[in-house]
């Protein structure tokens, strides 16, 4: 092709018109940084971006968020220290105690809330329910939980968590579902525990199941194995980034909190010691005898957990007797286990 | 060696060590008691809950000991939660009055959650004088509005419907920054925060 004339462009003319082209660029680029520096232009201004969900999850890191259902408790937990708060119409004990359709808390309870406190407020909508979730969106909640304490609306798919500007926290049992989450957009981890058991055998399970799936990836990574990382993703029903993400990091991808079952200080620290980067603390504490002091002892026990002396000091704040009485797991029947829902 | 503690109760202190991990000449150290600032030269304060932080530094006498550190003159940076701990002032923009332990270490009036809710954080650049542009994160931030004595406003922030506030300010050995440099990974402030070390 050697065509010259009559419309053909001549291939050096290309090449000096990319050259304007590229002086051009470099000159708007110029006058851009020039326009900045006299402040003249309004640096763009991008909200909701991951980096910006990403990045508040990890603020509550080393942090306990609080079960509330209402503005006076949301004021206890954050004159104790909480780093946020979540508000339910009803505190995991009750939903089993009471039974039926488990929904989103009153719009206008969590309104009162967010106008109580400063710290963070969370509220929690059912799996698989996008309009409720939207609903918390519109309100300005700070951090949606897709949780299974709800009654599900669909347990074969979770809301699409990549078409909102707010985060979401998900529960998951083991590392696939938390993989699974984090896939479908979710900005948080909790394990699912059992809640409103004030029981934490199960959270600690699903924390040490975590775990040791994290331990084998990260041994398959440091083998050079990246073979078996491809047969854990298809095995476990993950995708392959997000397995070999987590190989390469040695942790959960994303902020990872403990919940379900948390009574007493002792057992947030236990949490914290097995990896946690905080705690939810759902009927723990507004189920107790001693509110006040027991969500002050479980924030102390959260940040110190690594120095038994501050360990000691917060379980001697509360008084075993003042406990919530709990419930034995062994005892609950299956379709009473909320852990199962939504995989 | 620079040795760079972050108070380590509460918040993204593990960004900032992970951050300071990468650059040269730097020792980044956990900082939980009085007595692990002993051979620190400089301090961060990182974001996280100002609450929860300032409750959780007066159970350990943490409050006091960053008092004097910062008064014998040894740089502290405060991000966000730590900005507000610094401020001698503090409101929240629809609670108003609080009620939170903080340093009143720096002549700054702040205004907690300046711009809204977290659904309004955002990602944007700014100016810092003397640094330049740095790429930074605002999360449910403060702004200062105010600053007085020899405490200066240094970078700026032009927020519709707000107008243009401080989102940097400096005074003597201390830095108050409202945003989050160890979110975006720009180590500017931090190179800032160690030169005042070595003056």
């Amino acid at each position: 092709m050697f065509r010259v004339g009559d419309g053909w462009l001549k291939l050096i003319d290309s090449y000096v018109f990319l050259e304007r082209l590229r002086d051009l660029i470099y000159q708007l680029l110029e006058l851009r940084d020039r326009a900045l520096e006299e402040g003249k232009l309004l640096p763009g201004i991008k909200a909701g971006t991951p980096l910006v969900k990403y990045g508040f999850i990890s603020m509550f890191k080393s942090g306990v968020i609080m079960d509330v259902t209402n503005e006076k408790q949301a004021e206890i937990a954050e004159d104790a220290g909480a780093v946020g708060v979540m508000v339910l119409d009803k505190l995991p004990y009750d939903v089993r105690m009471t039974g039926g359709v488990a929904r989103s808390a009153s719009l206008d309870v969590i309104k009162r809330v967010m106008d109580t406190v400063t710290i963070p407020v969370s509220a929690k909508c059912r799996i698989g329910h996008y309009e409720e979730a939207k609903l918390l969106e519109e309100i300005g909640v700070d951090l949606i939980d897709e949780s299974e304490v709800l009654t599900p609306v669909d347990e074969k798919a979770h809301i699409d968590k990549w078409r909102f500007k707010t985060p979401f926290v998900n529960g998951a049992r083991n590392l696939p579902e938390a993989l699974r989450r984090i896939y479908e957009g979710a900005s948080m981890i909790r394990t699912k525990g059992e809640p409103g058991t004030g029981n934490v055998a199960e959270a600690v399970k699903h924390m040490k199941s975590v775990n040791r799936d994290i331990a084998v990836l990260r041994g398959y990574y440091l083998a050079g194995d990246i073979e078996a990382i491809w047969v854990y993703a298809k095995e476990n029903r993950v995708p392959y980034e997000l397995a070999l993400l987590t190989a390469r990091l040695g942790r959960m991808p994303v902020v990872n909190f403990a919940a379900g079952g948390i009574a007493t200080p002792a057992d947030a620290a236990l949490m914290m010691w097995l990896g946690s980067d905080g705690v939810f603390v759902g009927s723990g504490i507004f189920k107790s005898a001693d509110p006040e002091v027991r969500a002050k002892a479980i924030v102390l026990a959260t940040a110190y957990y690594d120095d038994p002396e501050s360990v000691v000091e917060a379980q001697r704040i509360v008084s075993e007797t003042a406990s919530m009485p709990g419930l034995d797991i062994r005892r609950l029947k299956p379709e009473e286990l909320m852990q199962v829902r939504g995989e | 060696m620079v040795v760079v503690g972050v108070l380590s109760l509460q918040g993204d202190f593990l960004e900032h060590i992970q951050l300071l991990a990468t650059m040269s000449n730097v020792k980044p150290k956990h900082v939980k008691m009085p007595r692990d600032l002993s051979d620190v030269d400089a301090l961060i304060i990182p974001g996280g809950e100002s609450t929860t932080i300032g409750r959780l530094m007066k159970i350990k006498g943490l409050d006091k000991a960053v008092v004097d550190f910062a008064r014998e003159g040894r740089p502290v940076m405060g991000t966000c939660a730590g900005a507000i701990l610094l401020a001698k002032s503090v409101v929240d923009r629809v609670v108003g009055k609080v009620n939170q332990p903080i340093l009143e270490l720096m002549d700054i009036a702040v205004v907690r959650n300046a711009f809204g809710r977290q659904r309004e954080s955002f990602e944007t650049n700014v100016l810092v004088e003397g640094l330049g542009s740095i790429k930074v994160v605002f999360i449910r931030a403060p702004a200062i509005i105010d600053a007085w004595g020899d405490a200066k406003i240094i970078s700026y922030i032009d927020y519709p419907d707000i107008g243009r506030v401080g989102a940097v300010a400096v005074q003597r050995n201390m830095l108050a920054v409202v945003f989050h440099p160890e979110i975006s990974g720009d180590t500017k402030l931090y190179e800032y925060l160690i030169s005042m070390s070595r003056r």
